[in-house]
């Protein structure tokens, strides 16, 4: 054991593999599905099989938004570097080549993690391989989702779900999606519970598909649940009412965002540093270098910025970096995940943005990326828990403060 | 000098040549003379105390520099020193300091908490450390953490790992008195580090012994926009040796001093020079500044300062003076980490407790996202210096890491100490609470350059 922050040697081939997927596969068709918003990168098919083929073959570990399922705490009291810190690496690795395409990879939803994270044994093994949507937020519940309002009752073996969800990401290319709804709205975060359905299921449709600011590849979709009858073996974890609060209902569903929180940050850290590069390559052509020994006072302008936005890169990196490793290690790591994201979603946001500041109008104008990372870093900041709910959820661990207390 | 043209604006009291007095700002400007003027002192108006140290360091005194022990020429002029190898990296990514590191760490987390916390203030008004402090850290080995085995220090491998969480741990103290402390061992590892056998032999026993002299490494200059790999101090070969010229700021200890080791450019490339406090043309007077005033800041100046061929520290290329540059850099970062540790550990029990409109402050979000944010940006801070210093023991380049550390560090240290004085409001600005002087302390960062070194 020694303090050591270098990225782990054993994910080298993993994190090259991916760099040359992002760089070769996704950058060049990163503008085309900027521009065709809505429309199916059929390209991802292509490399999702190819994935599925590394994952298979053993040669890739973990990329994606799978393996993020807790075990018991081994005996086992060596360092692991594993599937958290690999998944953040390549995650990062595919963001800086694409935040829209990463997010539209088939079978790499947040359903998918929320299977992963939830499921029981036989759940598990009958979901193997589906493409999850997640869906969760309501027209009127955003960062509240104790709050929200569809409905599930049972009737018979079935449930009846009733309801309007939105930004359900890739909600009408995913052959499934994890529905969160209430069995009784009187019992508050306890009775919340996700159910599976899946596509063609009488009772759910998409209804329209939103055009958005960023991440245009990546499609987000209103769906419409009416009398929507589902199995009743679709309800992920177990069916009780704990008011008690035993984890495996609300509060464990919302601990699937410890596990996914440091990989919203690794995307906001690879969107961040796809600026950073070209930037430092466009300002270098320009006459700047950026001299790490020399006081940053004593530079341009634009050097000494460069140099606070490599920093703010820095810590953004290590944090998410931290989140990840200690799951890998069985550690809680709730608190260093939402510090992971509040920064990585703030710091990609100055970042991008300060780029095409620094790039003048070829920032800005669209004959670069610049200006389309500004645009899709901006929601990193905002899903998966905006950067106030990050800080609130700091402040209460730090201060140990309830949530009746620091509301 | 007339009494008009002595007050002409311009460079002094802040006031910039720009402004310009008119007869009532003349008038008042000479009363204002009178009285500041000793005249009242002497009639016994004015309540004078003064401590031997207090008057060097607080008073613009200028003297000779402490004339010190003898340090006899020993070892092999020419041999190259002995050297600690690298300390290994198995390639994991990792946040567990190593069994030795932890227990270094643990006993001087307890004598920082027990011996420098409540000595701080005192030393901060003193611009002092009290001697029971600095030995305290002599006899937990501070001055020797950086130096090998071999020559008597502790040091098994590179230590910069070891030395960063230490200066961490003390700085959570008290930066000052860290300083204080750390100052010493900086010229020992830095001789540990570049010294040939000559000068590790004349130089390291008095470091590794009882009674180890006050040492400091000298590379700050008075100097608006200083930029320390081009110092305005020269060194120029005359004779059989050199002859250095120019003035350092901010030199911890200068008063006390019994070895300096003194930036200077010699041909056009920064280089380090060992000067003993002995040596002739050597003046030191107090340099109290806005904070780390527990390190008797001094302001040193070479005038035709001879020094031997063997006064060279590393080499004279540059490379050596870089190095120092950038583990010095690395040591203010984690003086930084421990600082704004204080101020997170000091804040949170203080807005659950503090009232304001029927509650505790701390359920309020405003108050709760500044001290959520101290946390987040503290420790970014310590990642990204982790990962520096644990890049510089293991022998890897890190001149981009520290860069980053370096700048993270003043920005949001400095941050954090403005938030930890607006989050106690007025209570934060006087000094029965110590956030005033960790916002004074904080504000260092980015602007030393040497003094400490891991």
């Amino acid at each position: 054991m020694a303090i050591s922050l270098d990225d782990p040697k054993k994910f080298r081939p993993l994190v090259g593999q991916a760099h040359q997927v992002a760089m070769n596969m996704l950058r060049p068709i990163s503008r085309t599905y900027d521009r065709a918003e809505h429309e199916y990168p059929k390209e991802l098919d292509m490399l999702a099989a190819m994935i599925d083929g590394l994952a298979d073959s053993g040669a890739s570990e973990g990329a994606g938004a799978a393996g993020v399922r807790r075990d018991e705490k081994d005996a086992d009291t060596t360092v692991k570097n594993g599937a958290n810190l690999a998944s953040v690496l390549s995650i990062a690795e595919m963001c800086w080549g694409d935040v829209g395409l990463l997010l539209s990879m088939p079978r790499q939803g947040l359903g998918n993690s929320a299977i992963a994270s939830v499921a029981n044994d036989e759940q598990l093994a009958r979901l193997d391989g589906v493409w999850a949507g997640m869906a969760i937020t309501e027209p009127s519940t955003g960062s509240d989702s104790a709050n929200i309002t569809t409905t599930a009752v049972l009737d018979g073996d079935e449930y009846v779900i009733n309801g309007e969800k939105i930004y359900v990401t890739s909600g009408d290319r995913a052959d499934h999606i994890v529905v969160w709804a209430t069995l009784d709205r009187d019992l508050g975060r306890a009775a919340i519970k996700s159910f599976v359905v899946a596509k063609g299921t009488p009772g759910m449709r998409v209804d329209r598909l939103e055009h958005k600011l960023g991440i245009r590849a990546s499609d987000t979709a209103t769906i419409i649940f009416e009398d929507c009858r589902v199995p009743q073996e679709n309800l992920l974890g177990s069916p009780e009412i704990d008011t008690g609060g035993s984890g495996q209902g609300f509060a464990g569903a919302m601990a699937t965002f410890d596990n996914t929180r440091p990989l919203v940050a690794s995307m906001a850290v690879g969107c961040a540093r796809a600026s950073l590069d070209l930037t430092r390559e466009l300002l270098a052509k320009a006459g700047v270098e950026v001299d790490y020994d020399r006081p940053a006072v004593v530079q341009s302008a634009a050097a000494a910025k460069f140099l606070q936005m490599e920093a703010d890169w820095e810590g953004a990196y290590l944090l998410t970096l931290q989140a990840a490793w200690m799951a890998d290690n069985r550690e809680p790591n709730s608190l260093e995940a939402s510090m992971a994201k509040a920064k990585a979603g703030r710091v990609g946001s100055d970042i991008t943005l300060s780029c095409v500041e620094l790039a003048g109008s070829i920032g800005y104008s669209e004959a670069e990326l610049l200006e389309k990372w500004s645009r899709d870093s901006k929601i990193l900041d905002i899903f998966e828990g905006t950067q106030q709910i990050q800080q609130l959820i700091v402040a209460r661990r730090i201060l140990g403060l309830s949530s009746a207390e620091l509301k | 000098m007339s009494l008009l043209h002595s007050l002409r604006p311009g460079g002094r009291h802040g006031i910039a040549t720009t402004e310009s007095r008119d007869p009532i700002g003349y008038l008042v400007a000479g009363l204002s003379r009178l009285a500041q003027s000793d005249l009242i002192d002497r009639v016994g108006l004015r309540k004078q105390t003064e401590q031997a140290v207090f008057s060097i360091t607080s008073n613009g005194f200028k003297t000779l520099t402490t004339a010190g022990r003898t340090f006899a020429r020993a070892g092999k002029v020419g041999r190259p020193g002995v050297r600690v190898a690298p300390a290994p990296r198995a390639g994991l990514f990792d946040l567990t300091p190593t069994e030795d590191e932890q227990m270094l760490v643990d006993v001087v987390a307890e004598y920082a908490a027990e011996v420098v916390r409540p000595a701080a203030a005192e030393a901060d008004e003193a611009c002092a450390a009290p001697q029971s402090v600095l030995k305290a850290g002599l006899e937990i080995g501070l001055p020797i953490l950086g130096v090998a085995e071999a020559l008597g220090g502790i040091s098994e491998e590179r230590s910069a790992m070891a030395g960063t969480l230490v200066a961490e741990a003390l700085a959570k103290g008290d930066m000052g008195l860290a300083v204080a402390s750390l100052s010493s061992g900086a010229v020992a590892t830095a001789l540990g580090l570049w010294g040939t056998d000559a000068q590790q032999q004349t130089y390291l026993p008095a470091f590794t012994g009882d009674d180890a002299p006050a040492a400091a490494l000298a590379l700050t200059e008075p100097t608006v926009l200083f930029d320390v790999l081009a110092p305005a101090t020269t060194a120029v070969r005359t004779g059989d040796g050199f002859t250095l010229n120019g003035v350092k700021s901010l030199v911890p200890r200068g008063a006390e001093a019994e070895l300096f080791i003194v930036g200077a450019l010699l041909d056009g490339a920064p280089t380090l020079f060992l000067v003993e406090s002995g040596a002739a043309g050597l003046a030191v007077e107090g340099d109290p500044a806005m904070g780390v005033r527990a390190a008797s800041l001094t302001r040193l100046s070479l005038s035709d300062v001879r020094v031997g061929s063997d006064a060279v520290l590393g080499d004279v290329d540059g490379t050596t003076y870089r190095e120092c540059v950038r583990l010095s850099r690395l040591a203010w970062c984690a003086l930084a980490v421990g600082t704004a540790q204080a101020v997170l550990d000091y804040v949170t029990p203080y807005v659950k407790e503090r009232q304001a409109f029927g509650e505790p402050i701390a359920h309020r979000q405003s108050v709760a996202f500044m001290v959520a944010n101290i946390a987040i940006e503290l420790q970014a801070m310590r990642l990204v210096t982790y990962k520096a210093a644990s890049r510089a023991a293991a022998g890897k380049d890190f001149t981009r890491e520290v860069a980053l550390a370096r700048k993270l560090c003043t920005d949001k240290g400095m941050q954090i100490g403005l938030d930890g004085v607006q989050l106690l409001g007025g209570h934060g600005f006087v000094k029965e609470h110590p956030v005033e002087r960790w916002y004074r302390d904080l504000r260092a960062i980015g602007i030393m350059e040497g003094s400490v070194l891991v």
